[in-house]
């Protein structure tokens, strides 16, 4: 055991990767900035390129939400299996403070008119004189405007703050020189508990504030949970594939099979979800025939169906094929190939979730905007993420359920 | 020939001497037939040799069949015997509302392998109305943990010696029985 390597330290070939994604991600976003413009339309101004940074900005800052999330969950359910790759999801959930700051930053820039993602923060919007009026947005004032800032800020104090007290909490118990001591993980397992009544009702109502105001004439309840379940996945995926090239690269050795299996089983299992609410969501929007419930799939159906499509398949089709025999869960390789697969079908979901709201019909299909724009908030999550990681210990010391987790078999 | 088979109860006050037990016999060619324990342990099954268990491809014929059944009946139902009108869309032809089809082949389909998962089990494992207890000890059910095994002469002399020295707490020689030779199948490890 004194060979294991306990103490994660970044490979400069992983450092270099993530700055070689960033710097040709801040490239193409330069350039994406300067080429992006529609002939004969003066009302588009850069819309695709913001759209680009708000998806992307988005994707990640939500996929490290879903990681505390899942941790909350962990201690809430007091589950075992997982902890040995407990710092691993604790080292995602370090981006989120990053991944809050391009949303607030998004944010103001967009209430300064520097982009118009959102179409309600449009001056004279809900002024009957003014010549953007608009009667519907105006009737859905009372839930914009002040109250949606103050919503903004107080999501992101509370789940900054449940997710640094998770982290910190498994960072003290490491420090205490004892054999068996619970007091930390006590108080973990009722900020998790609450982090869930927290986040049940925050994920859904940011989303709504956040996404579902870009198309503001329309709504959907389901919309939460649809974002929830994708965020979700793509947490997963993310540590999966991390902890699986920690395993490659010699660390967490103490990680067993059947951890990552169960891992697979999270992946399988998030992929349905995730498909039965982007399911649910088409057929009861079908079904109902509502013209303003339609438009918004009208909108995606008639400049977007190939994205439509794709997203469909990656994300639901092959991993109910792939992943569902038990000897594919367990194979590494195949687990990373797979994962990477989803990883990048949910940011295209992201793209076809916010393009049509901004961008409309000017989409044009994929570009290298899109690929160079996720490149570069890739690489900012890999170096964040990387980085967290090396500053504590990747076994966790002083934690109740280590040993089952050590011996977990299935 | 006739040979002799003799019935072993190798009864254990733990589960660690019982799975090290479990490994020496099969290590020696010897097979366990069943393991009788209070609480599932992880890995005992493999260990006494249980073949994995094929459930799960029953489970996809079961789905498959859930599939096919819903289809047939909701194209009777729906489009062949009394074409509906499902939100608004006259229903002429089984593609025409899919997505309103989706939900129930999907119910079905669970429907049909979760019901078939569970009667396959109940039926493989003999667990029918009115069934005996196949317990053979009812202290497996309290605190003993237990191997049963069913051996002929040689084997059983050795099974013996490695039960005991495995930390059996007793070593029962329950039955011994004649098997003509026409019945002796060859033994399998």
């Amino acid at each position: 055991m004194n060979t294991e390597k306990l103490n994660f330290t970044v490979p400069s070939k992983a450092r270099m990767f993530s700055f070689g994604l960033m710097a040709v991600g801040l490239i193409s976003i330069i350039l994406m900035f300067l080429t992006d413009h529609v002939d004969g339309d003066p009302d588009y101004h850069n819309t695709r390129a913001w759209s680009n940074v708000f998806s992307g900005a988005f994707f990640f800052m939500a996929l490290s939400l879903a990681a505390a999330f899942f941790l909350g969950l962990q201690y809430a359910a007091e589950a075992g299996w997982s902890t040995t790759i407990k710092r691993v999801i604790e080292a995602v959930t370090m981006y989120l403070p990053w991944g809050l700051s391009f949303m607030m930053l998004l944010f103001l820039l967009g209430q300064f008119q520097v982009h118009h993602i959102y179409h309600w923060m449009t001056p004279g919007i809900a002024d009957a004189t003014s010549e953007n009026y608009d009667k519907i947005i105006a009737g859905k004032m009372g839930y914009f405007g002040v109250f949606w800032w103050v919503r903004t800020i107080l999501y992101m104090i509370g789940w900054l703050w449940f997710t640094f007290k998770l982290r910190n909490n498994s960072i003290e118990a490491d420090k205490l020189d004892v054999d068996i001591n619970n007091s930390y993980h006590w108080k973990n397992i009722k900020i998790g508990a609450w982090f869930m009544v927290l986040f049940a009702v925050t994920s859904s109502t940011a989303s709504w504030d956040w996404v579902m105001s870009i198309d503001t004439h329309w709504f959907s309840t389901l919309f939460g949970w649809y974002i929830f379940s994708g965020m979700w996945i793509s947490a997963l995926t993310a540590i999966t594939i991390l902890v699986i090239w920690l395993k490659k690269e010699g660390y967490m050795e103490f990680v067993t099979e059947s951890t990552i299996h169960d891992m697979g089983k999270w992946m399988f299992a998030i992929s349905f979800l995730w498909t039965y609410l982007y399911f649910s969501q088409f057929m009861l929007i079908w079904y109902a025939d509502i013209p303003e419930e339609v438009v918004y799939f009208t909108a995606r159906w008639e400049n977007y169906k190939a994205l439509m499509w794709t997203v469909f398949f990656i994300n639901f089709a092959l991993p109910m094929v792939m992943l569902m025999s038990r000897d594919s869960k367990r194979n590494f390789f195949f687990l990373m190939f797979v994962g990477t697969i989803i990883f990048i079908g949910h940011y295209l979901d992201v793209i076809m979730i916010v393009m049509p709201g901004t961008v409309g019909h000017h989409w044009t299909g994929l570009s290298w905007m899109e690929f160079g724009c996720f490149f570069f908030f890739l690489g900012l999550f890999i170096y964040v993420v990387l980085n967290a990681l090396a500053k504590v210990p990747l076994r966790v010391k002083n934690h109740p359920f280590i040993q089952e987790s050590l011996h977990h078999s299935i | 020939m006739a040979t002799n088979k003799h019935i072993i109860h190798g009864i254990f006050g733990d589960e660690v001497p019982m799975m090290e037990a479990c490994k020496k016999l099969r290590a020696s060619g010897i097979r366990v037939k069943e393991a009788y324990t209070p609480m599932p342990i992880h890995g005992l099954d493999s260990l006494i040799g249980v073949p994995r268990t094929r459930l799960a491809i029953c489970a996809f014929i079961y789905g498959l069949t859930g599939i096919g059944l819903a289809t047939l009946m909701m194209w009777y139902m729906m489009v062949s015997d009394w074409p509906n009108d499902i939100g608004g869309k006259p229903n002429w032809a089984y593609y025409f509302n899919i997505p309103a089809f989706i939900p129930i082949t999907f119910e079905s389909t669970v429907f049909c392998a979760a019901h078939g998962m569970a009667l396959t089990y109940l039926l493989r494992c003999m667990l029918v109305p009115g069934a005996k207890a196949k317990n053979p000890d009812p202290r497996t059910t309290d605190d003993k943990f237990m191997l049963l095994l069913d051996l002929n002469d040689a084997q059983s002399e050795k099974a013996k010696t490695i039960l005991k020295d495995s930390g059996a707490e007793e070593v029962n020689l329950i039955n011994s029985y004649v098997v003509e030779p026409k019945y002796i199948l060859e033994e399998t490890h």
